[in-house]
């Protein structure tokens, strides 16, 4: 008996190690360790032993059936996992293939300008403020020390709506002019207005009948042009990159005196002679200047105790300059094969 | 244009490297945009000593030319070369005009170092055949060889173009004053130009007799003088005239022009004989007309001033003289004008008439009324010396001119603080001096009288502060930060919400769009479903911007085209801007266009396509994150450009905040879906946040189905679930949506998920049984919907 049993084992181990898939394994066991196996048969022929050999057949049964259910694990785990192989090869994807595109969408070119300088100029405690782009006379020009009869206000440049009362703004000063009015002479003020403005220009690759500035106001007590110079190089540090020098040059401005025009070192050949600066070294980006004592007088400051400084940079020139842009027109056409270079941060 | 030679009158420069004096003019806030000059480098004077025939040539000579340190070879074409004349010698290393660089060389196998020229190859006189044919330049035996030939012929000015703000361009664009401004820069001193005259005794008074009636001319001068010889002006008048742009004509206009050109006051001569002895300067009668100098007959304005003798226009006061008194060859007498009119009534009579006279340029500018007597006294000098004049004393004079002071008094402490700088009291006084600018200090304080020149300087610290600050040099300037105390920046009001919509529109996917203000005329009649009125520009530019536009739509389907016709498909956009109406109300308008696909994947044929409830889940996205939550509804309504089956109000608070859909097929066949909403409605005040813990206990999901009228909204059902529903309903969600054979031709089929929950407990399912079909029955009565059997 013991005989058959043992040659039984070899036969099933064969046949475990022959089995090929699962289901023969399952097969397998149920056919030599089930209910009716052959095996079962000759542990019920045991009765029929005396003791001894019991003892003996016993022990024998013992370790085949241990040695076939183990060896059939064994397989079972390794067809197992070989299914599992097949099954996640079958998965297997190419992973080259195109992905669904998720939008992301893109500011206007300006509107991105702007809020790197909005960003960098709230952190320096100024407030982003906005005003109205119909606005009266007064505020547009009187206030800021442009008279009626005054060559600077050539009604050429100015989309009056009413003569001499409504116009479209021709700058963003006016809200500079609200600002101190509402503040009645009594604080500090740090603002600034990027917003829109007006004049009557034909466009073209240069010109544009709207544009964009972004103006900046500090009205506070002893203000200083180097003040004003050190604010400046701040920004256009930002803007253009930490080795940019800013330079001051006289001009003239009816609503600041003095007033300065702001070069910066060249960032495209840092000296050496490009189309950019036109081979000086040095491009124009900003007016400037000290509050003229008219303004603060007129919009409540008193001149004897204020003191304040005003900026202005074009977003449109500012985003020529940074992004390479020669067309004036690319801020307000919306072209969005060319604005989805925008959809990322910038190089810091 | 400034002439150098001619600056060098008054001030010395002699020393100064002019190119280097451009920069520091410049620096100092004179733009001075462009160095001209006749200097060119390796030029000399030559004096041939030998000269024979070219041995391979029928034209050429071979020349010897003492070139003051050495005696050089040169072939030369000229029929006129031979030896002992004096002639100017380009050396190897000089580049002639039309960038034409001399070299060593050989001619047809002779050796030639340099080259003989002609004026007309210095680019000194036209390239004529007549001048071709005179061959190289004479000059007279005076010449020194080796010296510069350019200064030999008094052709070696230096001229500066100015491109000079407004406030300066009047005292920067004569030469006294240009002076005054390099003056300052070297710190030096201004040497006014020569005008006594030896007057005959007989005064202009016994001759003319002046009245004047017009408050525009406060102030007017004559002069007069005799017997002038007419004939050509001395040749450094004719070269500075020249230099400084204006054309010789004979030595009385010259002189005229020459003094203008000094003190930038505007001359006028009369012929004495054809004026008579009156003049009367007066308005201008309306329609009045006068035969100009330039030989047109102009009508006049009665805001014209008129110089007259006493009857007729005999001059265009401060724009141009009449024809009828002008000086021409056989003038003997010669009245002097020399008077201001008031600024901007000479720059409109110069605007109507369209005659901008060098006269008028400068009138317009405003005149330092200090230099009508100088201008006045000059020219008398000038006639006298160069035309032979007999000065007569005396003066015709009017003057009701107010002639204040500018004096400022200030603390050298106000001009350092304002610019950051440190001078002290003595360099105060240093830089003072070099302005020119006449003070006195007493106690510390300073008090300046600014002179009459600088008529840009008003009476205040900041003038001074300027001109200190330029001339010390704003390059020289520190970078600091302002010291005052600094509180936290932040976007105010609109600008907020503007920022907060903007972005998350761009995360949604949407591109930001900048557009014109101003539309055309049918454009600002499209999308009016707000009943504004739009402006209509008065005196607009072009008709596709003549209109103050009330929607941004219009111009987001233009943008829509111009992406289209560049083969964009999927395009998504929204513009953030301001409109106006009527009444200059003012609104922001948030506004967004899709079309096409949303999310793309062509391959798995998996692309979310933009439709209507696309763009309402981008609007509810956006409601949501401004805190509205509950509080908007969609409306179906028929709004003007929008589909009439396919378009809703946006209600917020159950106010109108906007509206939604597809654009009429009539205004684009594309399936273009718009959006439009006001700011306004959009900033409202909302609950901070609060943290809500997420159920622990088990929720209950059931499903519904109702049967309705087509035409019944869904939101009619969901409000009822949702009322019924109440605290214990966390979630409702439409899964189905049928419409065919298994429900009436006019009814819809619609599938709900309710889910169900109470945060303090486990539901039982009693509870939940009950709760779902009160909901069912009240909903079947509400809105006559039946539920769907399984």
């Amino acid at each position: 008996m013991i005989e058959k049993l043992e040659q039984l084992c070899e036969l099933v181990l064969h046949e475990v190690d022959e089995a090929q898939d699962l289901k023969t394994v399952n097969d397998l066991r149920v056919t030599y360790l089930g209910k009716k196996s052959p095996i079962q048969e000759l542990s019920q022929e045991m009765r029929n032993l005396s003791i001894e050999e019991k003892k003996v057949f016993g022990k024998t049964l013992n370790e085949v059936t241990t040695k076939l259910n183990n060896a059939i694990e064994e397989k079972r785990s390794v067809l197992e996992a070989i299914e599992l192989n097949n099954k996640l090869e079958s998965e297997s994807i190419d992973i080259s293939l195109p992905a669904t595109k998720v939008n992301l969408g893109t500011p206007n070119i300006l509107e991105r300008i702007i809020e790197e300088i909005e960003e960098l100029l709230i952190s320096m405690g100024y407030d982003v403020v906005d005003g109205p782009e119909i606005e009266e006379d007064r505020f547009n020009f009187e206030l800021l020390n442009i008279p009626k009869g005054h060559p600077a206000r050539d009604a050429q440049d100015t989309f009056y709506l009413e003569d001499e009362k409504i116009l479209l703004r021709s700058q963003t000063s006016p809200v500079q002019a609200r600002v101190m009015l509402e503040n009645k002479g009594q604080k500090p003020i740090r603002m600034i207005c990027p917003g829109k403005t007006y004049r009557r220009d034909n466009d073209d690759a240069t010109h544009s009948h709207q544009f964009m500035q972004i103006e900046g106001l500090l009205v506070d007590k002893n203000v200083s042009l180097s003040d004003l110079k050190g604010t400046i190089d701040v920004i256009v540090k930002k803007l253009f990159g930490e080795t940019i020098e800013t330079r001051f040059r006289p001009s003239y401005y009816q609503f600041t005196e003095p007033s300065v025009e702001v070069d910066i070192s060249c960032f495209n050949c840092h000296g050496d002679g490009c189309n950019i600066c036109k081979s000086s070294g040095w491009i124009t980006v900003a007016g400037a200047g000290i509050v003229h004592p008219n303004v603060l007088r007129n919009c409540g400051y008193n001149p004897e105790e204020w003191t304040g400084f005003a900026f202005g940079f074009g977003a449109e020139r500012l985003a020529m300059l940074k992004y390479g842009i020669n067309d004036i027109r690319v801020f307000y056409s919306t072209d969005l094969r060319e604005l989805k270079t925008f959809d990322r941060k910038d190089n810091d | 244009m400034i002439s150098l030679n001619w600056v060098k009158d008054y001030i010395d420069i002699e020393s100064e490297n002019l190119k280097e004096l451009a920069v520091k003019i410049t620096k100092a806030g004179i733009n001075v945009e462009k160095v001209i000059t006749n200097h060119i480098d390796n030029l000399v004077i030559g004096e041939v000593l030998e000269c024979v025939e070219h041995p391979d040539s029928d034209h050429l000579h071979v020349c010897k030319v003492n070139v003051g340190n050495e005696t050089i070879q040169i072939v030369c074409g000229a029929s006129n070369v031979r030896a002992g004349l004096k002639v100017i010698v380009a050396l190897p290393g000089a580049i002639l005009p039309g960038d034409f660089e001399i070299k060593k060389g050989k001619i047809r196998g002779v050796e030639s170092n340099g080259m003989i020229c002609a004026l007309f190859e210095l680019g000194l006189e036209e390239k004529t055949e007549e001048n071709y044919n005179k061959g190289i330049t004479e000059l007279n035996s005076d010449a020194i060889p080796g010296e510069d030939p350019m200064k030999y012929l008094g052709l070696d000015d230096t001229v500066y173009e100015l491109d000079v703000h407004k406030h300066r361009n009047n005292d920067c664009y004569y030469h006294i004053g240009f002076a005054y401004e390099i003056a300052a820069v070297l710190n030096k001193k201004v040497t006014l130009p020569e005008s006594a005259t030896n007057p005959i005794s007989d005064d202009v008074n016994n001759y003319f007799n002046l009245k004047v009636e017009t408050p525009k001319c406060p102030y007017y001068l004559a002069k007069m003088v005799r017997d002038v010889r007419i004939g050509e002006s001395p040749e450094f008048i004719k070269k500075r005239l020249l230099a400084a742009g204006m054309r010789p004509i004979n030595n009385v206009v010259d002189i005229s022009n020459y003094v203008m050109l000094e003190y930038g006051q505007p001359l006028h001569f009369f012929d004495k004989d054809k004026l008579g002895n009156n003049v009367l300067v007066r308005d201008a009668y309306e329609g009045e007309q006068i035969t100009t100098l330039d030989g047109k007959e102009r009508t006049l304005k009665s805001s014209d001033i008129v110089i007259t003798d006493g009857e007729k226009p005999v001059c265009v006061a401060g724009v141009m003289g009449g024809l009828n008194t002008d000086v021409d060859g056989n003038t003997k007498d010669i009245l002097i004008e020399s008077a201001i009119f008031e600024a901007t009534s000479i720059r409109y009579t110069a605007e109507h008439l369209n005659l901008k006279s060098e006269a008028s340029i400068r009138y317009g500018k405003g005149l330092n009324y200090e230099y009508t007597l100088s201008a006045i006294e000059r020219a008398c000098h000038l006639l006298e010396k160069y035309a032979g004049a007999k000065v007569l004393t005396g003066i015709v004079k009017h003057d009701t001119l107010e002639k204040n002071e500018k004096k400022v008094t200030f603390n050298p402490n106000d001009i350092n603080k304002m610019l950051g700088i440190n001078i002290s009291e003595d360099d105060m006084k240093v830089e003072l001096n070099r302005l020119d600018f006449p003070f006195e200090l007493e106690n510390g304080l300073f008090t300046v009288t600014i002179p009459n020149r600088r008529l840009d300087i008003e009476s205040n610290v900041n003038d001074i502060a300027e001109e200190i600050g330029r001339l010390y040099g704003y390059h020289n300037l520190v970078s600091t930060l302002p010291s005052g105390e600094i509180r936290r920046g932040q976007y105010v009001g609109d600008v907020k919400y503007r920022k907060l919509i903007s972005k998350r529109l761009r995360s949604l996917g949407l591109n930001e769009s900048k557009t014109y203000t101003l539309v055309s005329s049918e454009m600002a009649k499209m999308f009016k479903y707000d009943n504004a009125i739009n402006i209509d520009l008065p005196n607009y530019m072009s008709v596709d911007k003549a209109v103050v536009r009330t929607s941004l739509i219009p111009s987001l389907l233009k943008i829509y085209e111009y992406n289209k016709a560049r083969k964009v498909n999927d395009i998504l956009l929204y513009e953030i801007s301001k409109v106006y109406d009527k009444d200059y109300n003012e609104d922001t308008k948030v506004s967004i266009l899709m079309k096409g696909s949303y999310l793309t994947n062509n391959w798995q044929n998996n692309n979310t396509k933009v439709d209507f409830y696309l763009v309402k889940g981008i609007v509810e996205n956006l409601l949501d994150y401004l805190g509205l939550k509950n509080r908007y509804t969609f409306e179906k309504d028929l709004i003007n450009d929008l589909h009439p089956g396919i378009c809703a109000k946006i209600m917020i608070d159950r106010q109108p905040a906007g509206i939604i859909g597809r654009v009429h097929p009539n205004v684009h066949k594309d399936e273009i879906y718009v959006v439009e909403l006001s700011m306004k409605s959009l900033m409202k005040n909302i609950k901070p946040i609060k943290f809500k813990e997420a159920s622990k206990y088990p929720t209950v999901t059931k499903d519904m189905a109702f049967i309705i009228n087509k035409k019944v909204p869904s939101s009619d059902i969901l409000e009822v679930i949702k009322r019924v529903g109440s605290r214990l309903l966390t979630d409702i969600d439409v899964f189905d949506v049928y419409v065919g054979e298994n429900v009436g031709s006019d009814e819809k089929s619609i599938a709900y998920t309710l889910t169900f929950a109470d945060p303090t407990r486990t539901l039982s399912d009693d509870e939940v049984n009950e709760l779902f079909k009160r909901i069912i029955s009240e909903v079947e009565i509400k809105t006559g919907a039946r539920l769907r059997d399984k």
